[in-house]
């Protein structure tokens, strides 16, 4: 059996798509095959490739998007649509056809009524009921791909840190991880450490934040108000800890660029005090609010079984029974030398989103808790090698989900690199969750998604 | 939540005042427009707030805008759903070829008169991202410009500066597009 078709074999036992992608002339395919990541690259000088969305649907928007940025043509793809590339006629996107009686469309975005990122949902309807929503995304590409070719790698780093600006410290940590795994140095113990505290605290920022953002959108800002206070105070100590609140640029090849002061450590210290203090009071309003919990439980059902086809990443996966943590397996530097559990539910449905949330921010206080103690001393960075070329991987837990990113290495500078936000993966189950749900519950649905739209568009 | 809420009333309030930052290296006016902005709009200003292509970076800090420590509503700032009740569009990101349109269309169902304030620096010169052959450049490549605020991304603090310099009187530097500042203030 040729490489290819015993990969594809592989995914129809049950192996996780990571991600496919492109390269001009050249097509990759990455797996998780028993808690090990494996990745193809596969010549294509006439640029076509047997398709792999044409069998396995999690392929489909990526193999779409390879054809709009290399033109790359997966054979055998009955979806001929361009996905990231809107081309001159951006009104001209034709739809999937829906038939039936009585149904209407509702169009919504690109450009939606709050502060969110530009998407557009196509609803059909039968009265209050969504019987299909079809996502077209694509509207921030800004062509990360194309930028990073040949950048040198300091730029680069700074370009993966702001692919999805929510998740920097996640991106910057993959994109770190890959040179390091190119290159074949490691960083010194204590830049690891402090990596996991900028990884947990954006952990927590991003898990507060939504708490509160998806209470907000079941019509319960009380939630939300106190959510945003414990934020901002997260924001705040990672500002005084390292000097910019979203923690942007600190993570770098070889290591961070700036050491946590004493005075850090205090301010660490009060947040994990002040979150201690304040938010099982919030868990227990939730919990208790009869009215709020009428919106959650049993809207937007992810059925496992699809969680699991899609690799679905991080809350999402895990609310649907997907027992998957990157920090876990395949396991990175410095979560195995911590305790921390995984916490998984099966409901799959918004209410269940919302409680992998709350035990994660919880996990996270503890992971702090024990990073804080047992912090390494000595230096934050080493020096990476020039010259040498390479290619590495890594798969980041970002609190969205696991971010794959592959790079190669030529001359000092990027040569190639791509990164697979778990939303990838994400954004077509949320089609499938809303189904059967009322049009207003849409809302709450994104919203205990979350996915990113500049982390897929690119 | 009866105990929840009575906490809140009994706690002190977070809410701080904005410092006076008058740092020409974060809010710079694309044109003299002080003056004329506060005649117009008064003491209260309604954001549209659009990404053109942003990272979503400057979306949160826009968000934290709204919470206990900034309470924005507090300075007559609010932002609304729709383009037809806005007198600002806060735009962010680089504008990429596929948002050109939107952004567009966003700007024209805004009654006059309109203001167009540019976030980050994205939005400035299209930041890092400068250069991408599938984008237009900054806001200002697509749209009339008349503030922009520095930062990657801004800190609410900055935003609240910014905003509330086409309220207030204070002090902004006057720059160009391209980023280099003019070094003329305008002083009031
Ligand atoms: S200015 Fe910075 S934070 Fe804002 S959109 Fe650009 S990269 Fe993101």
């Amino acid at each position: 059996m040729n490489p290819w078709d015993e990969f594809v074999s592989r995914l129809a036992a049950g192996a996780t798509l990571l991600s496919l992608w492109g390269e001009p002339e050249r097509v990759h395919l990455a797996l998780l095959d028993g808690g090990a990541i494996r990745h193809l690259a596969r010549d294509c000088p006439d640029h076509r490739y047997p398709s792999l969305g044409a069998r396995f649907a999690q392929a489909i928007r990526l193999e779409r998007s390879a054809r709009d940025l290399y033109g790359l043509d997966p054979v055998g793809l009955a979806d001929r649509r361009p996905w990231l590339d809107h081309g001159a006629a951006p009104h001209a996107y034709p739809f999937l056809p829906v038939e039936g009686e009585a149904l209407h469309q509702i169009p919504v975005g690109p450009v939606h009524a709050g502060i969110i990122e530009p998407g557009h949902f196509r609803f059909t309807c039968d009265g209050e009921t969504v019987v299909r929503l079809e996502a077209r995304l694509g509207y921030v590409h800004r062509g990360v791909e194309r930028l990073m070719a040949g950048a040198a790698l300091a730029a680069a780093a700074k370009l993966a840190g702001r692919i999805s600006g929510d998740s920097t410290v996640a991106y910057a940590l993959a994109f770190a991880q890959a040179v390091e795994a190119a290159l074949g140095v490691s960083p010194p113990p204590r830049a690891i450490w402090l990596r996991a505290i900028m990884a947990e605290l954006e952990r927590l920022a991003n898990h507060l934040g939504d708490i509160g953002a998806i209470c907000n959108d079941g019509g319960f800002s009380l939630m939300l108000s106190h959510c945003a206070i414990l934020r901002e105070r997260v924001l705040r100590a990672a500002d005084a800890c390292f000097g910019h609140r979203l923690m942007m640029d600190r993570v770098v090849p070889g290591g961070v660029a700036v050491d946590l002061a004493s005075k850090g450590i205090s301010a660490l210290g009060a947040l994990i005090a002040e979150l201690h203090a304040r938010f099982p009071a919030l868990v227990t309003l939730y919990d208790l609010t009869a009215s709020l919990q009428d919106r959650t439980n049993g809207t937007g059902i992810l059925h496992a079984d699809l969680a699991r086809r899609f690799g679905a990443g991080g809350v999402i996966g895990r609310a649907s029974g997907r027992d998957f943590d990157a920090r876990r397996s395949p396991g990175y530097a410095p979560y195995d030398a911590l305790a921390f559990t995984v916490p998984v539910l099966g409901e799959g449905d918004v209410n269940a989103r919302i409680w992998i949330r709350i035990k994660e921010v919880e996990q996270s206080l503890g992971l702090l808790r024990q990073l804080l103690a047992s912090l390494p001393p000595g230096a934050i960075a080493t020096d990476l090698p020039s010259g040498p070329a390479g290619e590495g991987m890594a798969l980041v837990e970002g609190f969205r989900g696991d971010i794959f990113l592959w790079l190669a290495i030529a001359d000092g500078r990027v040569r190639h690199c791509h990164a697979r936000d778990p939303s990838w993966l994400q954004w077509p189950l949320l089609e499938a969750a809303i189904e059967g749900n009322i049009i207003a519950d849409f809302p709450l649905c994104n919203k205990s998604f979350n996915c990113s739209y500049a982390g897929h568009d690119l | 939540m009866r105990k929840t809420i009575l906490q809140g009333l009994l706690r002190r309030p977070l809410s701080e005042p904005p410092l006076a930052l008058d740092d020409p290296d974060i809010v710079t006016l694309a044109r003299d427009l002080d003056l004329v902005s506060q005649r117009k709009l008064g003491r209260g200003l309604s954001i549209r707030a659009i990404d053109a292509g942003s990272c979503n970076g400057c979306e949160l800090e826009m968000h934290a805008l709204g919470n206990a420590f900034y309470d924005l509503e507090r300075f007559g700032l609010r932002f609304v759903a729709s383009p037809r009740h806005a007198d600002v569009l806060a735009a962010t990101g680089i504008v990429t070829r596929n948002m050109r349109e939107a952004l567009l269309r966003t700007y024209a169902a805004m009654p006059h008169p309109k203001w167009v304030v540019a976030i980050g620096a994205c939005a400035r010169d299209g930041g890092l991202f400068a250069g991408s052959p599938v984008c237009e450049g900054g806001i200002g490549a697509v749209l009339p410009v008349d503030l922009w605020i520095a930062g990657c991304p801004p800190t609410p603090r900055d935003l609240l500066e910014g905003f509330l310099t086409l309220l207030q009187p204070r002090t902004a530097a006057v720059g160009s597009s391209r980023g280099e500042k003019s070094g003329r203030l305008a002083e009031r």
